[in-house]
C-alpha cells in the first residue's frame, strides 16, 4: 500500500467547489425551468367544501393548476405506508394533495405551475379553498384521551402499540428493595436542514424518460416510487440528488408529495419543472421529531443496580405515518444502552395529532431513550444518596461480555446483539476529560463567588449501520482513474472523501486519482439509503469488498501480463510490480487496457499496452467465461445485524441564580465508532451533532397553539443555536473495532446528538438542586421550576 | 416567501420622496428594508407602492452637536455604531446598537427605519424614549418635530401621518455626571430581547441620585418610560427601584417568556443596568 | 404584465445588467438572473445567512434587500472571493484546512462574512471571531471548525501581508 490513507485527516475533497460557490444544489439548477408553489392548508383539521381556482387564472404567467381531482390512477392514490410493522395496525398516509380531508396545516390542496415563484405565489395566493374546520387534536395527552380523532377509523388515536420485553418486569420491580416512579417529558424539534426539500423534473418525449433531482436521502427509492406511481420502468426514470444542503433525517421520507407531482406535472406538460421548498413550508409541510411522554417505574437494589425497569411512552407521530413506527422502535431499543438490567418492558403508544408528521431527526428516538434512562440513572443514585457516575458503572456491560444479547428485537428485524465495546473506559475517559472527581472543589469555588454550577454525564450506544444492504461499483479507467460510486445518498457527510480513503488504501492508488459519485441512480442503481448513521459502515465495507475484486482482477491480468504469479505483486501508486522488484511493472491504467480485449488500439495508453502479452490460448474464448472485460467490479455489503457505537458525554453548566439562564461552561465527548476512516470528518460530525443536541437541549422546540397552529414556523422564533450558543467541545476517542464488518467500522453521524439533553438536564439539575424532568429547559421554564419548587419540595432532589 | 408585486419609485431628494409617497397612497417608505422586505415576502404586507430613499442622498446624514446626536434617515446602525464622536455626545447609543441583530442587519438597516417600524421589542424606540429624544417628520405640508412620548402609538404603530416622512431622529447628548447603561436578555445572541432595559442616572455635584430613568423594551405596546428617581431615593437604592418597576409594570406573556419570568427578568435587568449606569455616571463625574 | 426595472451593478468586479421587476429580491436576481448560485438562500427572512454577500464591502443579507435598490453597488458574491487566476483566498483555504464546512449551504455567506470581517479585524480575538460570525447559522458544524477556520484565515491573511 502506498502513502497511508485510511485513518488519516485528509482534506475534504468536496469542499474545493462548496467554497467557491461551484456546488450544485438543488434550485441551482434548471434555471430555466417552470416554479411550482403550493396552496396548503391554514387549518390543522377541516374538510374541503370547494376549491375555486378562477381568481388566480388571469396571473400572467400561470401554466397550470392542479387539485386532487386532477390526479390520475396511481397519482391520486394516497401515499405508500414505507414501513409496515406488525404492531402498526392502524397506519395512515395522506394523498399527494388532499383529497376531502387535511389533517395538518401545510398539508397541500393544490399545485400551481408558473413561469417563475413568484408568479406561482400570486396566483397560489388567489386560489379559494372553502373549509369546514373540524375540532383539531394537539399535544400528546389530548391524543391519548381521544376525545376527537384525527382519523375517523382510528379508534383512540393510536395507530400502534409496541412492546418490548425481556424478563418479568413487573415482578422484578416488585421484589425490588427501592422503586421509584417519574414522569419524563420532551418536546418536538425537527431535522432543519438549511437547505429545504426540493424537486426538479426533466421528461424527455423523445426518449420517454424522466430525470429528477431530488434533495434526499434515498435517491433509489425515490426512483422506485415515482417509476411505480408514474407508470415507468424503473430503467425509464433516473433520480440524482445534487449537493444536499443538510439532511439530518428528514430527507430520508419518500416519496414526498412534491416527489410524485412535480414528475408528474412535468411529464404532462412537457416542461422542466422545479419545486424548491421555502421555510415556512419547511416547518408546516416537511417532519418534525422527538415528542413523547415517559412513564418510567423502575426497580433497583441497595448498590443502585436496577432490577427491573417498567417505561411506558406515548409517543406523538402527527397527522400520519408514511414512516411507520421506527422511531418508538428505536426508542425502546436503545433506551438500555450500555446496561445490563434485570427484567425490561416498554410500551409505546404511537398517537395520531393535527400536526405536521414525525419522521426520524439525527438520532431518531435515540435522545428520548437515553433521556429516560440516563434521567432514571440520576434519580437512583440520588435516591441512594450514591455517586451518579458510580450507580452508571455497577450497571455497565462488562468488556469481556460482547458479545451481549439485550434480549429485544432492533429496528432491523435482528436480535438486539451489541457487538463490542468498552463501556467502563468510556465512562472513565469521560470522568477524567471533564475533572468528574475534582468537581466538587470547584462547586465550591464557584459558590464562594456567588455562582451556581453543576455537573452532568450520560452515555449511549447506537445501533448503526443497519442492513439490508449497500452495494459499490469500482471502474479503473485506461488513464488510470479510479471511478467508485455508490447508491446511498451524501447531505455533508464528507463521503466523497471517505469513500476515495477507502478505494485509495484498499487499491493502492492515490487519493488524487479516485473520483466518487453518491445518490445518481444512473452510477448506481440498488441502494437503501443514507440513516441510522450507515454509511461508512454500508457503502464502505461494499466500497471495500469492491476494491477487492477489482483488486484481484488486476492482479490476475497484471500477472498474466508480467509472467508472475499474482500472489507475488502489490500495488503502490496505481502501479502493479513484483513484490521488491520495480522494474517488473505495469500501471493500472494499463491493465484496464488489457482488461478489455477490444481489437481497436484507440488511444496511446491502447497502443502502449500491446507490449504485454496478450491474449489467452487461441482454442479459448478471448473473455472466459464467468469472466468480463473491464477493470471493474461491483459488491454488496449486507450484515447480519448491526454494529453498535457507542460514548460517554459529560458536561459543567453555570445557572444564573437572578435570570436562570444556562450556560454551558465545558462539554466533553468519549467516542467510539471502531476504526475511523478519517478523524477530521467524524470529529465534525461529533461536532455538529452536539451543536444539535444543545439546540434540543436548551432552544429548539415546536409550538402549537390549541387549534393547531404552529407559533413559531420561522428562524426568528425557532431558535436554532448560533456560534455564540454553542460550547466549545472537547472530544477524547476510543476504538473498538466492530467485529461484524471488513473494516472494522461503525457508524458516527448521529452519535453527538444523542446524550446531550440527559447530559445538560443531569448538570443543570445538579447546579439547582431541582429535578429536571422535561426539555428543552428554557430560562422560563428554569425560573418555573424554582418558583414551583418553593410550594413544593417533591421537587428537590435532596 | 417573494413579496407581492408592488409600485416603485425611487426618488433622488427628498422632495421628489414626498411626491412620491403623496402620490401613491397607501405606499411605503423603504430604507433599510430589514423589518420590511421579510414582511413582505411573507405576505404579511402588500403595499401598493414603494417608495425606496436609498438614493436620496441628502437624508444619509450624521451629525453631532448642538446637544445631541440627528441622525438621517438613511444613516446605517452600522454607521452610527461606529461614530466615535456620536459615542462621545450619547455613549447610550452605541450600548444599544450593538444589542440590535447582528452585523449583516446593521449595516443595512436604519435607526429612523427603526423607530419608525415602533416594533415594541427593538432598542432604538426604548433609547429615544428614555433620552426624551424626538423624530423629525416631513410632509408636503413642511416639517414637525415629534417627542418620542407621542411617537410610539402602539406595536409597530408610530405618529407619522400618511404622507409623512421621518427625515432625522435627534438623541440628546447626556448631561454632566450622567451615565447610562443598556441591558437586555435574548435567547439567542443577536434576537429580539425577551425584556430590556435602558437606564439612564443623574448624580449631583454631591456625587448622590438626582436622578434615574429607565426606558423599557418587550414589555408593553410601546416603550415604557419610568422615572426611578424617588424609588431609588439619593442613595441609590437600586433593588428597591427594581422592586418599583417589577410591581408598575404588566408584561405578556409570548411563547418564548412567561409574564411572570418577564416580570422577574425586568427587575433583575434593571437593577443591573441601573448599578451599570450609577457606576457610569460615577466614572463620568470623576473625569 | 408587470413593469421591469433595468438593473445595472457590478458582481465581483464585473458590469451586469438585467431587467427585473421591482420585487425581485437581489439574491434572486444574483441566483437566477445573473446565474451566480453559489449566494443560498436558506429562509428568506434574513435570519440565517445564507445569503449574505458584500454591498461595498460590507455583508449584507441579499433576500432582505430588492435587486432595484441595489442598482450601481457594487456586489462582491462566494464567486468572486478568489483570486482572478482561481487561486483560493485565505478565507477560502482556511475553511477547507479546518475542516470549517460540512453541507456547504451556509458557507458561501460565512466565507463572505468572514472576508469583511478580518478586512476590518485583522487580528481578532475569540470573542470578536464569535459576534463576527453570530448572524450566520449552520446546521452541520456546530461552529467550532468554523472559529478555527477564522483564526487560521488571520494567519494565512498576515502570512501573506508578511510576504508581500
Amino acid at each position: 500500500m502506498g502513502t497511508r490513507v485510511f485513518g488519516e485527516p485528509v482534506q475534504r475533497r468536496e469542499d474545493a467547489r462548496l467554497v467557491t460557490g461551484q456546488g450544485r444544489f438543488l434550485d441551482d439548477l434548471g434555471q430555466n425551468a417552470l416554479a411550482a408553489a403550493f396552496v396548503r392548508s391554514p387549518h390543522a383539521h377541516a374538510r374541503i367544501l370547494d376549491i375555486d381556482v378562477s381568481g388566480a387564472l388571469d396571473i400572467d404567467g400561470l401554466v397550470a393548476v392542479y387539485t386532487w381531482e386532477d390526479l390520475p390512477g396511481r397519482v391520486g392514490e394516497p401515499l405508500p405506508l414505507l414501513i409496515p410493522h406488525p404492531t402498526l395496525t392502524h397506519g395512515r398516509t395522506g394523498y399527494p394533495l388532499a383529497r376531502d380531508t387535511v389533517r395538518h396545516v401545510g398539508e397541500p390542496v393544490a399545485m400551481v405551475v408558473a413561469r417563475d415563484r413568484y408568479l406561482a405565489e400570486d396566483a397560489a395566493e388567489r386560489i379559494r379553498v372553502d373549509y369546514e374546520p373540524l375540532p383539531a387534536v394537539v399535544g400528546i395527552e389530548n391524543a391519548a384521551r381521544a376525545d376527537r380523532l384525527v382519523h375517523d377509523d382510528v379508534p383512540g388515536n393510536v395507530a400502534a402499540v409496541l412492546r418490548q420485553e425481556n424478563g418479568d418486569a413487573a415482578a422484578a420491580i416488585a421484589a425490588a428493595p427501592h422503586v421509584l416512579e417519574f414522569r419524563l417529558a420532551i418536546e418536538r424539534s425537527a431535522s432543519m436542514p438549511l437547505e429545504g426539500r426540493g424537486v426538479y423534473a426533466r421528461w424527455d418525449a423523445d426518449d420517454g424518460s424522466l430525470r429528477v433531482y431530488s434533495s434526499t436521502q434515498a435517491s433509489t427509492s425515490v426512483r422506485a416510487a415515482i417509476a411505480a406511481r408514474l407508470g415507468l420502468p424503473n430503467g425509464k426514470v433516473e433520480v440524482v440528488a445534487p449537493d444536499v444542503g443538510g439532511g439530518f433525517g428528514v430527507k430520508i421520507v419518500h416519496p414526498w408529495p412534491e416527489e410524485v407531482l412535480v414528475p408528474w406535472a412535468a411529464r404532462l406538460l412537457d416542461r422542466e419543472l422545479k419545486w424548491t421548498e421555502d421555510r415556512r413550508e419547511h416547518f408546516v409541510a416537511a417532519a418534525h421529531e422527538r415528542g413523547q411522554l415517559q412513564d418510567v417505574r423502575v426497580g433497583f437494589d441497595d448498590a443502585g443496580r436496577i432490577l427491573g425497569l417498567d417505561v411506558r411512552i406515548l409517543h406523538d407521530h402527527g397527522a400520519y405515518t408514511p414512516y411507520g413506527i421506527i422511531i418508538p422502535i428505536v426508542t425502546s431499543t436503545q433506551l438500555l444502552g450500555p446496561y445490563k438490567i434485570g427484567a425490561y418492558r416498554a410500551e409505546v403508544t404511537s398517537l395520531y395529532t393535527n400536526t405536521v408528521i414525525v419522521t426520524p431527526y439525527r438520532g431518531a428516538g435515540r435522545p428520548q431513550g437515553v433521556f429516560c434512562m440516563e434521567r432514571t440513572m440520576d434519580r437512583v443514585a440520588r435516591h441512594l444518596g450514591l455517586d451518579r457516575a458510580g450507580v452508571r458503572a455497577a450497571n455497565l456491560i462488562q468488556p469481556d461480555e460482547f458479545p451481549y444479547d439485550q434480549g429485544l428485537t432492533f429496528q432491523d428485524g435482528r436480535p438486539l446483539i451489541y457487538d463490542s465495546g468498552d463501556y467502563p473506559e468510556l465512562l472513565r475517559k469521560a470522568r477524567d476529560l471533564i475533572g468528574w472527581d475534582g468537581f466538587e472543589a470547584e462547586r465550591a469555588a464557584a459558590a464562594s463567588d456567588g455562582r451556581r454550577i453543576g455537573i452532568g454525564l450520560g452515555i449511549y450506544v447506537e445501533g448503526t449501520g443497519v442492513g439490508p444492504y449497500e452495494g459499490g461499483h469500482v471502474e479503473i479507467d485506461t488513464a488510470g482513474r479510479v471511478h467508485v460510486s455508490t447508491g446511498l445518498t451524501s447531505q455533508g457527510q464528507g463521503h466523497e472523501t471517505a469513500f476515495a480513503q477507502i478505494a485509495a488504501a484498499e487499491l493502492g492508488v492515490p487519493l488524487g486519482d479516485v473520483r466518487v459519485t453518491t445518490g445518481d441512480t444512473r452510477r448506481f442503481g440498488y441502494a437503501v439509503g443514507t440513516f441510522a448513521s450507515r454509511a461508512a459502515v454500508m457503502s464502505g465495507n461494499a466500497i471495500a469488498l469492491a476494491c477487492r475484486k477489482v483488486r484481484a482482477k488486476a492482479l490476475r491480468i497484471a500477472g498474466e501480463a508480467l509472467e508472475a504469479d499474482p500472489s507475488d505483486l502489490e500495488i503502490t501508486d496505481g502501479v502493479v510490480h513484483v513484490r521488491g522488484d520495480a522494474t517488473s511493472a505495469v500501471p493500472l491504467r494499463t491493465v484496464a487496457v488489457l482488461s478489455n480485449p477490444l481489437r481497436y488500439a484507440f488511444d496511446e495508453e491502447a497502443a502502449a499496452a500491446t507490449q504485454f502479452a496478450v491474449g489467452r490460448p487461441s482454442e479459448e474464448a478471448p473473455v472466459a467465461p464467468g469472466d468480463e472485460p473491464g477493470l471493474e467490479g461491483r459488491d454488496y455489503y449486507s450484515p447480519v445485524r448491526s454494529t453498535f457505537a457507542a460514548g460517554a458525554h459529560a458536561a459543567i453548566v453555570e445557572v444564573d441564580p437572578e435570570t436562570a439562564e444556562i450556560t454551558i461552561l465545558r462539554y466533553g465527548v468519549v467516542h467510539d465508532c471502531g476504526r475511523l476512516i478519517n478523524p477530521m470528518v467524524v470529529e465534525g460530525q461529533i461536532h455538529g451533532g452536539v451543536a444539535q443536541g444543545v439546540g434540543g437541549a436548551l432552544y429548539e422546540r415546536m409550538v402549537y397553539d390549541a387549534s393547531g397552529q404552529l407559533l413559531n414556523a420561522s428562524f426568528m422564533d425557532f431558535l436554532m443555536p448560533y456560534a455564540t450558543e454553542i460550547p466549545k467541545i472537547e472530544t477524547d476517542h476510543l476504538e473498538t473495532p466492530s467485529p461484524l464488518n471488513p473494516l472494522g467500522i461503525k457508524g458516527a453521524g448521529e452519535a453527538g446528538v444523542i446524550p446531550v439533553s440527559a447530559v445538560i438536564a443531569s448538570a443543570v439539575e445538579d447546579a439547582e438542586g431541582l429535578r429536571v424532568d422535561a426539555m428543552p429547559l428554557s430560562p422560563d421554564a428554569l425560573y418555573t421550576l424554582r418558583r414551583r419548587a418553593e410550594h413544593d419540595p417533591a421537587l428537590r432532589t435532596e | 416567501m417573494k413579496p407581492p408585486p408592488f409600485g416603485y419609485a425611487a426618488p433622488r431628494t427628498l422632495d421628489e420622496a414626498l411626491a412620491a409617497l403623496a402620490a401613491a397612497p397607501g405606499g411605503k417608505v423603504l430604507a433599510g428594508g430589514q423589518s420590511l422586505i421579510p414582511l413582505l415576502s411573507m405576505r404579511l404586507a402588500a403595499p401598493p407602492a414603494l417608495i425606496d430613499i436609498n438614493r436620496a442622498a441628502e437624508l444619509d446624514t450624521l451629525r453631532t452637536g448642538d446637544g445631541g446626536v440627528r441622525v438621517g434617515a438613511l444613516a446605517r446602525h452600522a454607521r452610527v455604531e461606529r461614530s466615535a464622536e456620536a459615542a462621545a455626545v450619547q455613549p447610550l447609543l452605541r450600548r444599544a446598537l450593538r444589542h440590535v441583530a447582528h452585523p449583516a442587519i446593521r449595516n443595512r438597516g436604519t435607526v429612523v427605519g427603526s423607530l419608525a417600524h415602533a416594533d415594541p421589542a427593538a432598542e432604538l424606540p426604548a433609547v429615544l424614549a428614555v433620552l426624551g429624544g424626538t423624530v423629525e417628520a416631513a410632509s408636503p405640508e413642511g416639517r414637525r418635530t415629534i417627542p418620542a412620548d407621542d411617537f410610539f402609538r402602539g406595536p409597530l404603530e408610530c405618529a407619522l401621518g400618511p404622507g409623512e416622512i421621518a427625515v432625522s431622529a435627534f438623541f440628546p447628548a447626556a448631561p454632566p455626571r450622567t451615565g447610562s447603561a443598556f441591558a437586555e436578555s435574548a435567547r439567542r445572541h443577536g434576537d429580539y430581547a425577551l425584556t430590556g432595559v435602558a437606564a439612564v442616572v443623574t448624580l449631583g455635584e454631591d456625587l448622590r441620585v438626582t436622578a434615574a430613568r429607565t426606558g423599557h423594551l418587550g414589555i408593553a405596546a410601546t416603550p415604557l418610560v419610568l422615572d426611578l428617581t424617588a424609588a431609588a431615593g439619593s442613595a441609590g437604592d437600586w433593588p428597591a427601584a427594581a422592586a418599583h418597576v417589577r410591581a408598575r409594570i404588566d408584561p405578556d406573556a409570548d411563547i418564548h417568556a412567561s409574564a411572570d419570568y418577564r416580570r422577574h427578568l425586568t427587575g433583575v435587568l434593571t437593577e443591573r443596568a441601573l448599578r451599570a449606569a450609577a457606576a457610569d455616571a460615577l466614572r463620568r463625574a470623576r473625569d | 404584465m408587470e413593469e421591469t426595472h433595468e438593473i445595472v451593478l457590478t458582481v465581483n468586479g464585473t458590469h451586469r445588467t438585467a431587467r427585473a421587476p421591482a420585487r425581485r429580491l437581489l439574491s434572486d436576481l444574483l441566483r437566477h438572473d445573473l446565474g451566480l448560485t453559489g449566494t443560498h438562500v436558506g429562509c428568506e427572512h434574513g435570519v440565517c445567512g445564507c445569503c449574505t454577500v458584500l454591498l461595498d464591502g460590507a455583508p449584507v443579507r441579499s433576500c432582505l434587500m430588492l435587486a432595484v435598490t441595489a442598482a450601481g453597488h457594487e456586489i462582491t458574491t462566494v464567486e468572486g472571493l478568489a483570486a482572478p487566476d482561481g487561486t483560493p483566498s485565505p478565507v477560502q483555504r482556511a475553511f477547507r484546512e479546518c475542516h470549517g464546512l460540512q453541507c456547504g449551504f451556509c458557507t458561501p455567506g460565512f466565507l463572505c462574512t468572514v472576508t469583511a470581517l478580518l478586512r476590518d479585524t485583522p487580528r481578532p480575538t475569540e470573542e470578536q471571531v464569535l459576534d463576527g460570525i453570530a448572524g450566520n447559522l449552520c446546521r452541520c458544524t456546530g461552529y467550532q471548525n468554523i472559529v478555527r477556520s477564522v483564526h487560521r484565515a488571520a494567519e494565512l491573511l498576515s502570512e501573506r501581508e508578511g510576504g508581500a
